[in-house]
Parts: C-alpha cells; sequence; structure tokens
C-alpha cells in the first residue's frame, strides 16, 4: 500500500481539469499504455499570452491522475516562457511529496508539458529522448537517465528506477545505470559538461542491400513475434541512409502513445543487432 | 467510526477462524510445554501435535508420518526443491512453470545463478499448461519436476496428478505448490504420484506462521534446516505448538467446507464475475473451466489497477492487482504477461478471491459500485476516449 498524502488523494479522487481543451494552443503526450501510465495535457492561451485553460486525461495510478491534475493546475496564468521553466520537482511539490517509488509520475508530467510546448510552436514532437536505449523495458534513454540525474540530483540506480522506470523491469540494465551515474557525477564534479556518446558496439560496415536484408531478419525474429502476440504487425517500408521507415498495422497502430515506445522497442532490437546508427521513423500506410 | 470491511483477498491471505483462534489459546497459557521435555507437563502437549498432524494428514489423503510441519509455504517449497537435488547431487536439472509463485520462481532463477538448468514451462492465452510439452521437457537428469496446484492470481488448476506420473516415467521427483489449492478442490494424495506438497496455514484460516511439507514414504529427503531431532529430524526447530494446534483445526475445518467452497462460493463467485462482465471492454483472465471456485481475476480495460483497488478500498472492499503499480516491480503480474494477457488488460486486471465468510451482500457492494469506479477512471482515460472513437469510426465505416 502506498503511502499519500490527503492532498495527493483528493487531487487523485476529485481531481480538477479533466478532459482536453477545445480549440487548444499546445497538445502533449507521455508515457504509455505499455508502461503503465499515460497523460495526454493541453492547453490554450488567452490574449495576453498566459494559458487560460489546461486539461488532461491520464491513464494511470492515483499519483499519476494527482499529478496530472496538479500540474493543469499550475499552468494556469502562467506564460509559455514561465510554464516551460516547470520540472517534476515543482508538481511533487505542489502535491507536498509523492512516495519515492512514484517520482516517475511527476516526471511523466514534464515530460508531456515539454511535448505540449514543442506542439505550440509548431515544432515536431520529438520521436523519442535522443541517445542511447539503456532500460529496454521501458525505453529509457542514456540522455533521459542523465538529464533526470541532473534536475533532481539522483546518486543511484534506485532513485533512477523511481524517477524514470529504467531498471524497474528484466533489471539486467542496472550495471549500465550504475556505470552512467559514476561517469556523470565524476564529470560534474570536474567541472565539465556532462558526456553523452557511447562509443559505437558494432564497427563493422553494411552494405545497403546487407543491411535490409538484416532489418527485415530482425524484425521478423525479434519484434514480429511479440506485436502479434497483442494483434499487431509491423511491417519494413524503406531504407534511407540510416532512416529505417516502418509502418505499425494492427491493434499497436490504434493506439498513438504506444507508439513512441513501440518505435524505441523497434530501434533498440535494430541498433542491438544491425547498426548503432539506425533511427526508426514511422510512416502511415 | 468503523466501516464494514468486505474482504475478498482471500489469495492473499485469510481471516483466522475463531474456531482456530479459540483451540491456540490454551497452549500461550496453561499448555506452555516443550513436547520434547522428559516430564508429563511438556509431554502431553505432544498428544495435541499428533492430533494436528493427522487432521492435516487426513485432508490431503496422507499418513501422519508423511506431514512436516514448516514456518510458511515458501519454507516448504524451498524444503521440497532443495532436497530432491540435494538427494540426487548427479542431476542438475529443474523443470518448473513461468507462473509459479515468487516461492519457487526466484529459487529456481537463483538456482540458474547457481549453475543449475532450469526449464520453465510456458502457458497460453488460457493460463493452461500444454502436457506434451512438460513431457517433452521432463529429461533423464531432471531431479525434481515443481508445478504449482492452482494458480494464486487466475485461479487455473494443473493437471499435477497427470504431470507426477510424467515425472515418475522419467525417474524424477514431483512436488507441487499446492498453497492456493488445499481446501477449495478435493485432494488425495494416495491416488496420485506426486512425491512432496507444500501448504500455508494463513491461505486456509489458520494464522501466519505455519506451514506444512508432505513428503511421501520412501521419498528421499535431505532437511533443509539442521539442528535438533524435531519432525523426526526432518525439520529441526522447536515446534510452533500454538500454530500447529491452529492448522490442524484449520485442516479439519477446510475438510468440513469443501463442500460449501465449491457450491454456495462458486455461486457468489460466479455471480459477481457475470455481473462484472455486462460493463463494456471486460474479460476474465484465465481458462473459465479449470479453475479454483473462488478466485476471479478480471481486466478492465483503458483504465490502471491501482487506482480501481484505492476506489475499491474507500468503501472497504478489499481486493488486489495484477498491475504494474501495484506489483512493486514497475512491470504488470508476470502471470499475465506469461500468458499474453494485452497490456491494455493487465494493468487494469484486479483479482477477487472469496472465503467460506463472504455473502451475498459482498458481492452486492461490489456489484453496486464498480461501475461508478470504472466509469470514472475511463472518462479521466486518454485510452478509452480513444477506443470509443476508433469504435465508433469502424461502426460507422
Amino acid at each position: 500500500m502506498w503511502e499519500y498524502n490527503e492532498k495527493v488523494k483528493k487531487y487523485f479522487t476529485d481531481p480538477p481539469n479533466v478532459g482536453r481543451v477545445e480549440d487548444a494552443d499546445g497538445v502533449g503526450e507521455a508515457g504509455s499504455l505499455a508502461c503503465g501510465d499515460a497523460l495526454t495535457l493541453s492547453f490554450k492561451l488567452d490574449d495576453d499570452g498566459k494559458i487560460a485553460d489546461a486539461r488532461f486525461q491520464t491513464f494511470g495510478c492515483a499519483s499519476a491522475i494527482a499529478s496530472s491534475a496538479a500540474l493543469t493546475e499550475m499552468l494556469k496564468g502562467k506564460s509559455v516562457e514561465e510554464a516551460e521553466k516547470l520540472t517534476n520537482k515543482d508538481i511533487a511539490e505542489f502535491l507536498g511529496g509523492l512516495p519515492q517509488e512514484k517520482m516517475h509520475c511527476s516526471v511523466m508530467g514534464e515530460q508531456a508539458l515539454q511535448a505540449a510546448i514543442r506542439n505550440y510552436r509548431g515544432q515536431e514532437p520529438l520521436p523519442q529522448e535522443e541517445g542511447e536505449v539503456v532500460c529496454q523495458c521501458f525505453g529509457v534513454t542514456d540522455q533521459e537517465i542523465r538529464r533526470v540525474a541532473l534536475e533532481n540530483n539522483l546518486h543511484t540506480r534506485e532513485e533512477i528506477t523511481n524517477y524514470t522506470k529504467a531498471g524497474g523491469g528484466c533489471e539486467s540494465c542496472h550495471g549500465a545505470i550504475e556505470d552512467i551515474l559514476a561517469e556523470l557525477w565524476e564529470t560534474e564534479g570536474a567541472g565539465q559538461a556532462p558526456q553523452v556518446s557511447i562509443p559505437s558496439a558494432r564497427p563493422k560496415k553494411l552494405t545497403n542491400i546487407q543491411k535490409m536484408k538484416l532489418i527485415e531478419e530482425t524484425l521478423e525474429r525479434e519484434v514480429r513475434p511479440a506485436l502479434k502476440a497483442d494483434g499487431g504487425d509491423i511491417e519494413f517500408i524503406d531504407l534511407e541512409g540510416d532512416k529505417v521507415m516502418v509502418s505499425l498495422r494492427g491493434t499497436c497502430s490504434s493506439c498513438a502513445a504506444s507508439q513512441a515506445t513501440l518505435g524505441q522497442f523497434v530501434q533498440a532490437k535494430l541498433r542491438e543487432f544491425v547498426s548503432e546508427d539506425l533511427v526508426v521513423q514511422e510512416v502511415k500506410p | 467510526m468503523s466501516q464494514r470491511i468486505v474482504y475478498l483477498d482471500n489469495n492473499a491471505t485469510t481471516q483466522v477462524a475463531p474456531e482456530v483462534v479459540a483451540a491456540m489459546m490454551p497452549f500461550f497459557g496453561n499448555l506452555y510445554g516443550n513436547p520434547s521435555s522428559m516430564h508429563t507437563f511438556g509431554g502431553q502437549v505432544g498428544a495435541h501435535l499428533r492430533e494436528a498432524r493427522a487432521k492435516v494428514a487426513a485432508l490431503l489423503g496422507a499418513d501422519p508420518g508423511e506431514i512436516i510441519f514448516t514456518s510458511c509455504g515458501t519454507e516448504s517449497d524451498n524444503t521440497a526443491i532443495i532436497s530432491a537435488l540435494k538427494s540426487q547431487p548427479g542431476k542438475r536439472h529443474v523443470v518448473t512453470t513461468r507462473v509459479e509463485h515468487p516461492a519457487v520462481l526466484s529459487l529456481g532463477q537463483d538456482l540458474e545463478r547457481q549453475g543449475y538448468e532450469v526449464t520453465f514451462l510456458p502457458v497460453d492465452r488460457q493460463g493452461n499448461l500444454d502436457l506434451d510439452q512438460a513431457a517433452e521437457a521432463i529429461r533423464e537428469d531432471t531431479a525434481v519436476v515443481s508445478v504449482m496446484w492452482a494458480n494464486n492470481e487466475t485461479g487455473v488448476v494443473f493437471p499435477v496428478a497427470e504431470l507426477a506420473e510424467l515425472a515418475k516415467a522419467k525417474g524424477a521427483l514431483f512436488h507441487t505448490d499446492a498453497v492456493q489449492a488445499v481446501g477449495k478442490i478435493p485432494i488425495n494424495l494416495r491416488e496420485t504420484s506426486i512425491d512432496m506438497l507444500s501448504l500455508s496455514g494463513h491461505k486456509l484460516h489458520a494464522p501466519k506462521g505455519v506451514g506444512v511439507l508432505y513428503v511421501r514414504k520412501g521419498t528421499p529427503f535431505v532437511p533443509y534446516i539442521i539442528g535438533g531431532h524435531q519432525e523426526h529430524g526432518r525439520r529441526a526447530g522447536t515446534e510452533n505448538v500454538p500454530y500447529i494446534v491452529g492448522i490442524g483445526v484449520a485442516a479439519e475445518l477446510a475438510m468440513a467446507n469443501l463442500e460449501d467452497e465449491n457450491t454456495r462460493v462458486r455461486a457468489l463467485r460466479d455471480r459477481l464475475e457475470d455481473g462484472l462482465l455486462k460493463m463494456p471492454a471486460t474479460m476474465v483472465n484465465g481458462d473459465r473451466e479449470r479453475r479454483l471456485p473462488n478466485t476471479s481475476s478480471i481486466s478492465f480495460e483503458y483504465v490502471e489497477g491501482e487506482s480501481i483497488l484505492l476506489g475499491l478500498s474507500d468503501l472497504g472492499i478489499c481486493a488486489s492487482s495484477g498491475s504494474a503499480c501495484t506489483s512493486g516491480s514497475l512491470e504488470p503480474s508476470h502471470v499475465l504477461r506469461a500468458m499474453g494477457v494485452p497490456f491494455t488488460a493487465a494493468h487494469g486486471s484486479i483479482r477477487f478471491s472469496f472465503s467460506i465468510y463472504n455473502t451475498d451482500e459482498d458481492v452486492d457492494l461490489v456489484l453496486d459500485n464498480m461501475a461508478p469506479i470504472i466509469e470514472r477512471l475511463r472518462e479521466i482515460s486518454p485510452f478509452w476516449a480513444k477506443a470509443q472513437e476508433a469504435q465508433a469510426g469502424g461502426a460507422g465505416s
């Protein structure tokens, strides 16, 4: 049983701002059905450029719903520039604190807010966090781990799992997360910017034909069975340089939010078995 | 304010039967002697242990000499599997399933790290094992096959009698974790080739802290806890006399209540399930035919289990969930994942598990309140809106 404070309980039991703003100026999504929590955030500005209305739709546990509702309350009256500065810490503080194991719910709020602001500015949604996928189970990249660690001053693997979910599944990436933290805080101490690059583990060069063949084989062996179990499928459409165009079919394609995760899953598999440089892009059939 | 508790989480633990509490009390009072003592004061306690052993043996269709009292189901599971490996040092292979309780599953993973080979049998979408696949997995060097009698999350019952025969044919020992099955379905070990069986007191109205390991007469056995001569040298440590007396009475009650469990309790479970299934996007997890009479795992798609449980808890209704947020591991239940239950449903799964203490009023309270809880959460969920749109679009085209 999680220990939620009264404010969290209140925001779960009777959340304000449920739904979607009509004619929204910005809409952003974070999380996925597969991961167990997801949030769609929308907001509308008034004539003075302040956020007049913000609404949310959330699939998730009590703290995910409370964090989303809290975020919408915090946004009202703020300019986009002010809103942009909000972090997961602000959300957790607004609620009077969240259980450590639930901090990832506040991180999801921050991610949805950033996505909504990008949408408002006419920028493409980030297909995923930049960097290498470290946690395959939840599709968390090294860059996201570094960013959340720096923002929240996190030093242990357990904290990273609580805040990002990374390492909360099969646990096989615990060593990699610990390496990232060791490197991050060592470099920080030396006063340098955190290093982001990870040396490529796959130096061999492939011709385009070899690459395409290997991609098709990897999709068939590593990806398709998992998708088919849930009634979905994937089709390899084209390869442009290192850009792999795929189309998702069946139940997977009807669930927009799970695509981010799915894309990461496909990309992680292709990077593992084909080439570190591949980028997966989804095209509509 | 005291709220009425509607307890529908009996696969997690059960209310201690008042008869059990009453029977235990003298052993916290005047009858505090040690059954191993030479004096009459201590020795008289031994008679109560014998009585308890006979009652447990009767429930299982076993002989009293085949019953070892332990501290819990997990200890029984660990003892059985490790004994099988120690008594057959040449055999380094274990067969179990992907849907075992952590008491067996985590032990299996640990044995792998120690260099043993462990086969984890898969289950199908209904949670059933494939007997042919099991037969193929058992080899000449298989020391033990350990398959639960019934699954704690779905209630699906496995064909342990057939599996025990398959193990016997290959010269392997067969152990079953029957923690959820005992007291809910008839068990007669004399009619099977099962070598070892684990059960837990607190799942059948005895207190937490007492369990049983059945070891068939003639089965090689190496004790796990070394020390004194208690339990015929098979489990050292001074007997937990009050709790053993308690589990004896609980076993007696379980036998008497088996009929009620399989008629009235089953009907309560079915009425709840049928009522809940009237809601859209709701489904039962697990084979509805081959199932314990008291268990229902039911998924409410597009909403998350912890949120449902909190809504129920506010009404005094106790249940559990296979969702990630309640599993402690950030991933939904290993049982539902092994069955291939889609994420939309695994995260929104709720397990209701009944006991003889449940009533029609309990079922009514859940049926009256579940729909508003689910509807409220679906209103908040982005996926519900999308699913509705997709359905409306599909119906229109």
